[in-house]
């Protein structure tokens, strides 16, 4: 039996190690860690939903412009992507403040969201359904924010000119992680919408 | 392909790493971002948190064991938590024990364990400059530190450190008005742990990136020494789960200083009812032991691959089942996620529900024996050489057994009713988790205190310490089984007052004895510890004739730990006591081709594969890619 083992070919061949940049490495290992934080309070949403006493709500109007608001943004995001690979520079510059601005709008659009659900008597203190609300709005908007400070910083870079067609790891990392944030902000609307 | 070496701003990146020496005192030893200062930073940090952990539970056990003690003589350290008629305060014992199992949890066998371990043996042993991010890894440290500060602060406010239990169940909590722990020394416990699961967070990223992407030529995943696999998926584990408790705390930060209504409901104090409606405080419980439950295995997983490799290193044997200890590593990573309610048997829950996540629960004494199993086959007919780090391995088998078996008593939700919150449940996680880390950690420092330091640490004392230590351990938790089962609950603050219990008066006063003689022991490691880093023998470059790479630098690495070129790697690290062979043992960086006397068949053909090997990237991030 041994000697049959022995004498079975054995495809071994070397690998190469994993080639991808550690930097967008890590990037993808935080968006995993919020997914984690989301999913958890999302799971907590339901968990608490599911036990009655529930108070149910219009959602906002403008939650819905706000959403067509960051889409737009992930579109010039792309936008910003293309032209640095296109090496236009000064296109990737517009690409990445219009991004910037429309996030921005996004952040005041939740403002505006919030202070409609307090006109519609809900309050952060009070029933869960309603301080969840403000929780998940409230922390994607503090994600947000951080997006909007990698956003900064890729338009300082795209200013001082370090990135172009060679250098893309920055913008794509930025494109990333607001695509993301993006993603995670329609997860949520529409999970607020469905288990309203 | 490396892309690092393709962008101007990681161009510059690297000529400053070729240029940074000689550094200031302040970015040498201070803010720090080699790895190896870095680990030492998170082993110190550790050992004195492991002193005040296990302090705090001596002074909760003098109460424990001889409740009619005066306790006068510890005023000039507790001041005024030493009552009037010279007792412990009743709500300071619950501070002592919350804090003991915050400390011993998360700050010396998550931070403390994973921390220096992670840090110091990854990239060593992968065969990387540093790791991926040293900026981050820095970063981590220092959050820790300040979560550290913040958390040691607390143990000295006049209302006291949190006492709701390290697991912090609202409505305790939550209401200042319950326990005066629960007002400020709350909060900062609260915005400790945040910083604290910022830091793990950083942290466990950087290891899971530098495991993935740094690893030297030919260092496939089927070649990585097992600690490594372990820190790997403990980082998992972490990313996974910190972010739960992020959530849970959050919840509650904001219950408690906003007002809002997660966790509570209809709280009457004093007749008067709270305004909070709504909440529910079992929703905390699910959120908390999704973190509790694998962070469980954050503790224990590092000190089973640190053993691993002790114990195949000091067996002089090929570690048994290499693939089965990876595959059951992985199965108990998974299993880790889907029992947490086994935590929660009699919070009310469905019983079919208890049925289900009491099946899965005992499914983990599968993987779990597989490791012990492998663990004893690899001792078997073995040459052991009993070094103070041999001896805590085994030691750590030796709890992870006997501790082991009565988790698969108390996951079965009939007898876990029974036994819910007794000393039987404060036995079993001791041993298997907790002494069992501590010996994962204790065999790490004696191990690869060589690489650490450059020097030695005294055999004889490690040994006198290790056989105080483990015996003193069961001394302590043996009997506590029996008290557990006589119906003690844990944090009670005396039994006096109820006569069934005074038959167990004197062993609760043994365990005691028991536990101030191996708190005792302890101080033999630490004369033994420090003495070493100054005074000890010089260390050879390979003490215990081991495989791995660390072992190829030279004594005192420096920042990029080789000097010349990362060695690449051609076999796995267990080829110990391999027939034929010339030496006992075969460093991973020796090509088949130089060994043909101890080649096996299929391995001749893998000769073939050396020159591809070394036309390999060189994945040195200090260098560019060639």
């Amino acid at each position: 039996m041994s000697e049959v083992v022995k004498s079975l070919p054995v495809f071994e061949e070397p690998e190469e190690t994993m080639s991808m940049n550690p930097r967008k490495f890590i990037l993808w290992l935080f968006v995993v860690s919020i997914i984690m934080l989301f999913a958890s309070m999302t799971s907590a949403y339901l968990v608490r939903r599911a036990e009655g006493n529930w108070l149910e709500f219009e959602m906002p109007v403008v939650f819905w412009y706000s959403t067509a608001v960051l889409l737009v943004s992930s579109v010039s995001m792309h936008w910003a992507y293309l032209a640095a690979k296109k090496d236009n520079f000064g296109a990737l510059r517009i690409a990445i403040s219009i991004t910037f601005v429309f996030g921005l709008v996004f952040l005041v659009m939740q403002y505006v969201g919030w202070r409609d659900l307090v006109a519609q008597n809900v309050y952060f203190v009070g029933n869960p359904s309603g301080s969840f609300m403000y929780v998940f709005t409230g922390l994607h908007a503090f994600h947000l924010i951080t997006g909007l400070m990698v956003l900064l910083f890729a338009l300082r870079a795209a200013f001082r000119l370090k990135i172009h067609a060679k250098n893309l790891t920055q913008v794509e990392i930025c494109m990333t992680y607001w695509h993301f944030l993006d993603v995670l902000w329609i997860y949520l609307f529409g999970f607020l919408l469905y288990f309203n | 392909m490396a892309t690092v070496g393709t962008s101007a701003a990681s161009s510059a990146h690297v000529e400053e790493h070729e240029h940074h020496e000689p550094q200031s005192f302040l970015r040498k030893y201070i803010f720090s971002e080699d790895h190896k200062t870095i680990a030492k930073q998170y082993m110190f940090s550790g050992i004195f948190w492991a002193i005040i952990g296990a302090s705090l539970s001596i002074i909760f056990r003098l109460q424990l064991g001889f409740p009619d003690m005066k306790l006068e003589w510890l005023r000039p350290i507790l001041g005024n938590w030493i009552d009037s008629s010279g007792k412990l305060d009743k709500e300071f014992y619950l501070a002592l024990v919350t804090m003991h199992g915050t400390i011993m949890v998360f700050f010396v066998l998550t931070a403390g364990l994973s921390g220096t371990f992670s840090n110091f043996l990854i990239p060593l042993q992968v065969g990387a400059r540093d790791m991926a991010s040293g900026f981050l890894n820095m970063l981590s440290y220092w959050f820790f530190f300040l979560s550290s500060v913040i958390m040691f602060a607390s143990l000295f406010i006049e209302t006291g450190p949190a006492s709701g239990g390290w697991v912090i169940y609202p409505p305790l909590s939550a209401l200042p008005q319950a326990v005066s722990g629960s007002g400020l020394g709350m909060t900062m416990w609260l915005i400790s742990m945040a910083l604290f699961i910022v830091s793990q967070l950083l942290g466990g990223i950087n290891y899971i990136t530098t495991v993935i992407n740094l690893r030297t030529r030919g260092m496939s995943f089927s070649k990585l020494p097992l600690p490594i696999w372990a820190f790997f998926l403990t980082a998992v584990l972490g990313l996974i789960s910190f972010p739960v408790l992020l959530s849970a705390a959050l919840l509650l930060i904001f219950d408690r200083s906003m007002g809002t209504s997660f966790y509570l409901s209809e709280i009457y104090i004093g007749g008067e009812a709270l305004p909070n409606v709504g909440g529910s405080p079992i929703l905390f419980q699910h959120l908390f032991w999704f973190l509790g439950h694998p962070e469980v295995y954050i503790v224990l997983l590092p000190a089973l691959g640190i053993t691993s490799e002790v114990i195949a290193t000091n067996s002089r044997k090929p570690i048994f089942g290499y693939r089965a200890m990876i595959a059951s590593m992985i199965g108990i990573a998974f299993l880790a996620f889907i029992v947490w309610a086994h935590h929660m048997f009699v919070t009310g829950m469905n019983p079919f529900l208890g049925s289900i996540f009491m099946f899965l629960t005992l499914i983990i004494a599968v993987p779990s024996a597989v490791k012990a199993f492998n663990y004893i086959t690899t001792l078997w007919r073995g040459n052991i050489v009993f070094t103070p780090a041999m001896l805590f391995s085994i030691g750590l088998v030796s709890f992870f057994i006997s501790g082991g078996l009565t988790g698969i008593i108390l996951g079965n939700s009939a007898l876990d009713i029974q036994l819910h919150d007794t000393y039987f449940v404060v036995a079993h996680f001791h041993l298997v988790m907790g002494a069992a880390s501590a010996f994962g950690f204790l065999a790490g420092v004696y191990h690869w205190f060589p690489k650490f330091f450059g020097r030695m640490m005294n055999n004889t004392l490690g040994q006198i310490h290790f056989w105080f230590t483990f015996v003193g351990i069961y001394l302590v938790f043996f009997p506590m089984h029996y008290i557990g089962i006589a119906g003690f609950p844990r944090r009670y603050y005396s039994f006096t007052s109820y006569d069934a219990f005074q038959t167990f008066g004197d062993l609760n006063t043994f365990v005691s004895l028991a536990a101030i003689l191996t708190f005792g022991a302890q101080f033999l490691f630490l004369y033994n510890f420090v003495y070493s880093i100054f005074r000890g023998r010089k260390a050879p470059l390979n003490p215990w004739r081991s495989n791995t790479l660390e072992w190829t630098t030279p004594l005192h690495p420096g920042h990029g730990n080789w000097p010349g070129e990362i060695p690449a790697v051609y076999r796995w690290p267990y080829d110990y006591s391999k027939p034929g062979a010339a030496e006992d043992f075969i460093p991973q960086n020796v090509p088949y081709s130089q060994t043909p006397e101890s080649n096996l068949p299929h391995e001749n053909a893998l000769i073939a594969l050396e020159k591809e090997i070394e036309a390999q990237n060189y994945n040195d991030q200090f260098k560019q890619p060639h």
